[in-house]
């Protein structure tokens, strides 16, 4: 029983829940942008992984293709599907209750998921590796190559990101439509566009970040699900914050490291979910969420 | 033409059935649920029996979502608790007409624990906290193997009433029956009196329900504890129609199942839950018959039928919310008016 705490084993438990939480909120990244423009949470978010996901499993292992002319064709392709998306089902429901657009992106979800299970069926897949295998050395503690290079890889998408909406014109437009629709629009700004743009950017994020996921596990319908478990980061990031999905992020990829060291995988399961109650009884608009307040 | 129907008094306008008419048709449908079962065949009255309790489970969704605004992701997980509750309170002997208000009233309990945060949260919250609360009830079903057998599943012993084994469909058929209608009437009686109104306010708009004097806290907690105890019989009537549960039932699917259900029918009418469970339980139904039917000539067909029930699922409740917000009843509500009102035009 007296046996030494292991404190290389904690730390490395953390630091490997730091890493692996760069993807998680590169993931709630493309649901802050989804809810920042449209004001729903996209239930349709894991599929949008899983299309990516596929469609670069076809692309580069089935037809062969270079791995950049795939990877092109896949964020054109989920971009696409999510344009179409907003077109078709968005927009119409523009005005609507909240539930119905929210009731909506669940359909959504359920269809999506039916079509790449009916396509490619239910077998597990073996992507190829992307990121580079080696082991990361921090004196004895050892990271796995793979999640410290999906970190990188997500900051370097959040930071362009982020960028782009502070400096770029379009990014701009974005913000002023996200924060303010009806004035944006007086002010001459293509609200529709932007809104179209907001999926197809969230589209992409999610399916690089499905890309990442998928070639670090295996490919299969499941991936879908994946997703769900981000409600808990941009839940406690408050939904409307990118720096909260960051932080979030980092700080849930700790908390689900450390229960899947400490108590076992399958625990880890619920691990985001119980997090969300918690979050949602002690501080519901999350750490650096916009307060809302209702007037009549 | 629709005639002699002049309300003259208050008690009249608030009846449900406010002509002599659909009184009539009302008889006519309790003979033909009495009868039904006789002149059927076995899969048909098995079909009749699921459609009962997605009936009772949609009815306890549609208070809580169509009439009070409350979205819950989480109700397939209640129908777990009420199941598990009857199954395991069955095995120690209870009588099933105690243990499936039994597994109700327990699903009830934990719907008024998860509706604690519904009072702080809403709209997209609390449909996070209800997924939230899906996962990990199905998570204690699978992993409390004391109680609900974990992933092998529960037996439910068989019904028995008056040293009657309830042991087939045909039987079962009408302890589901009853608990349908009653509960259905319940429901739409519960819309009559001030709990009901006051749900259907804090729906409309919350903050001026409570300026109107409603205690938003305890009606929002009394409506998941109803949508729950609805959920709960449900799973109980499904255990003993089944006799044996496991975990994976009680799923997401199963969750969106029956919001697509409320959608499709039509949220906040108890017509519209009738007809979005009839029609949702007879879609899978008429997949597989088509399915069925092309693997004559595409054996690979058969495959696909899991999905295609998601894809269908999945644009029934988008194509249903963009072209028929008020779902199937409205459709309904439109024939009936042009019938209503023939020769002249509606």
């Amino acid at each position: 029983m007296n046996a030494p705490f292991d404190w290389i084993a904690l730390a490395e438990f953390a630091l490997i829940g730091v890493f692996s939480g760069g993807l998680l909120a590169l993931i709630a990244l493309g649901f802050v942008l989804i809810y920042k423009g449209t004001g729903v949470i996209n239930f349709a978010m894991g599929e949008f992984m899983m299309l990516g996901a596929y469609f670069f499993y076809t692309s580069h292992v089935m037809w062969k293709l270079p791995m950049w002319l795939s990877l092109a064709l896949t964020l054109a392709a989920v971009a696409a599907v999510a344009a179409l998306i907003e077109r078709a089902i968005l927009r119409p429901l523009a005005g609507q209750p909240v539930i119905s657009i929210l009731m909506a992106t669940i359909g959504l979800a359920s269809a999506l998921h039916g079509v790449v299970d009916a396509v490619w069926g239910g077998n597990n897949y073996e992507m190829p590796p992307l990121l580079p295998r080696k082991a990361f050395t921090f004196g004895e503690i050892l990271i796995p190559g793979q999640v410290v290079w999906s970190f990188i890889l997500a900051a370097l998408i959040i930071t362009a990101f982020t960028l782009y909406f502070r400096y770029s014109r379009t990014g701009i437009a974005m913000r002023a439509a996200a924060s303010d629709p009806m004035t944006a629009y007086v002010l001459g700004i293509d609200v529709r566009r932007t809104q179209r743009l907001t999926w197809m950017f969230a589209g992409v994020v999610g399916a690089v970040a499905g890309i990442v996921v998928g070639s670090m596990t295996s490919l299969s319908p499941a991936l879908g699900g994946a997703a769900l478990g981000v409600l808990a980061v941009i839940i406690l990031g408050g939904l409307d914050s990118i720096a909260g999905a960051i932080v979030a992020g980092l700080i849930i990829g700790v908390i689900e490291s450390l229960t899947a060291g400490y108590l076992g995988g399958k625990v880890r399961d619920i691990v985001p979910y119980v997090t969300v109650l918690l979050i949602l009884l002690v501080k519901p608009y999350g750490l650096f969420g916009t307060r809302q307040i209702e007037r009549l | 033409m629709r005639i002699r129907d002049f309300h003259q008094s208050y008690a009249h306008d608030e009846a449900i059935w406010q002509t002599p008419t659909s009184r009539l048709w009302l008889a006519a449908l309790f003979i033909a649920l009495l009868l039904f079962p006789f002149t059927a065949n076995g899969y048909i009255v098995g079909l009749a029996c699921v459609l009962g309790i997605h009936v009772i489970g949609a009815a306890g969704l549609n208070i809580m979502t169509g009439y009070t605004g409350l979205i819950s992701l989480g109700h397939a997980a209640f129908m777990g608790v009420g199941c598990y509750t009857a199954a395991w309170l069955g095995q120690r002997g209870l009588p099933f007409y105690l243990t499936i208000p039994l597994g109700g009233l327990v699903a009830a309990l934990l719907g008024l624990v998860v509706g604690i945060p519904s009072l702080r949260i809403k709209g997209l919250y609390l449909a996070v906290a209800t997924l939230a609360m899906q996962f990990i009830l199905v998570f204690v079903f699978r992993e409390w193997e004391s109680v609900t057998g974990g992933v092998r599943g529960v037996n439910v012993p068989n019904a028995e009433l008056f040293g009657i084994e309830l042991n087939n469909d045909f039987r079962m058929y009408y302890v589901i029956a009853f608990f349908a209608v009653l509960l259905l009437v319940g429901a739409r009686n519960l819309f009559r009196t001030r709990i009901g109104r006051a749900f259907i306010a804090i729906r409309d708009k919350d903050i001026s329900a409570e300026v109107l004097g409603i205690n938003l806290f305890r009606y929002k907690l009394l409506a998941f504890a109803i949508g729950s105890f609805y959920a709960g019989v449900a799973g109980a009537l499904l255990g003993y129609f089944y006799r044996a549960m496991t975990p994976e039932y009680f799923t997401l699917t199963l969750s969106i199942f029956y919001l697509a259900a409320v959608i499709v029918g039509g949220l906040g009418t108890m017509l519209g839950t009738i007809l979005g469970a009839v029609f949702m339980t007879l879609v899978p139904e008429l997949l597989r018959a088509v399915v069925s039917f092309i693997a004559q000539w595409a054996p690979r067909a058969v495959e696909v039928l899991s999905p295609m029930q998601e894809i269908v699922f999945g644009l029934l409740i988008v194509g249903f919310l963009v072209f028929e917000p008020h779902g199937l009843v409205e459709i309904w509500r439109r024939v009936r008016r042009f019938f209503h009102l023939w020769p002249f035009r509606a």
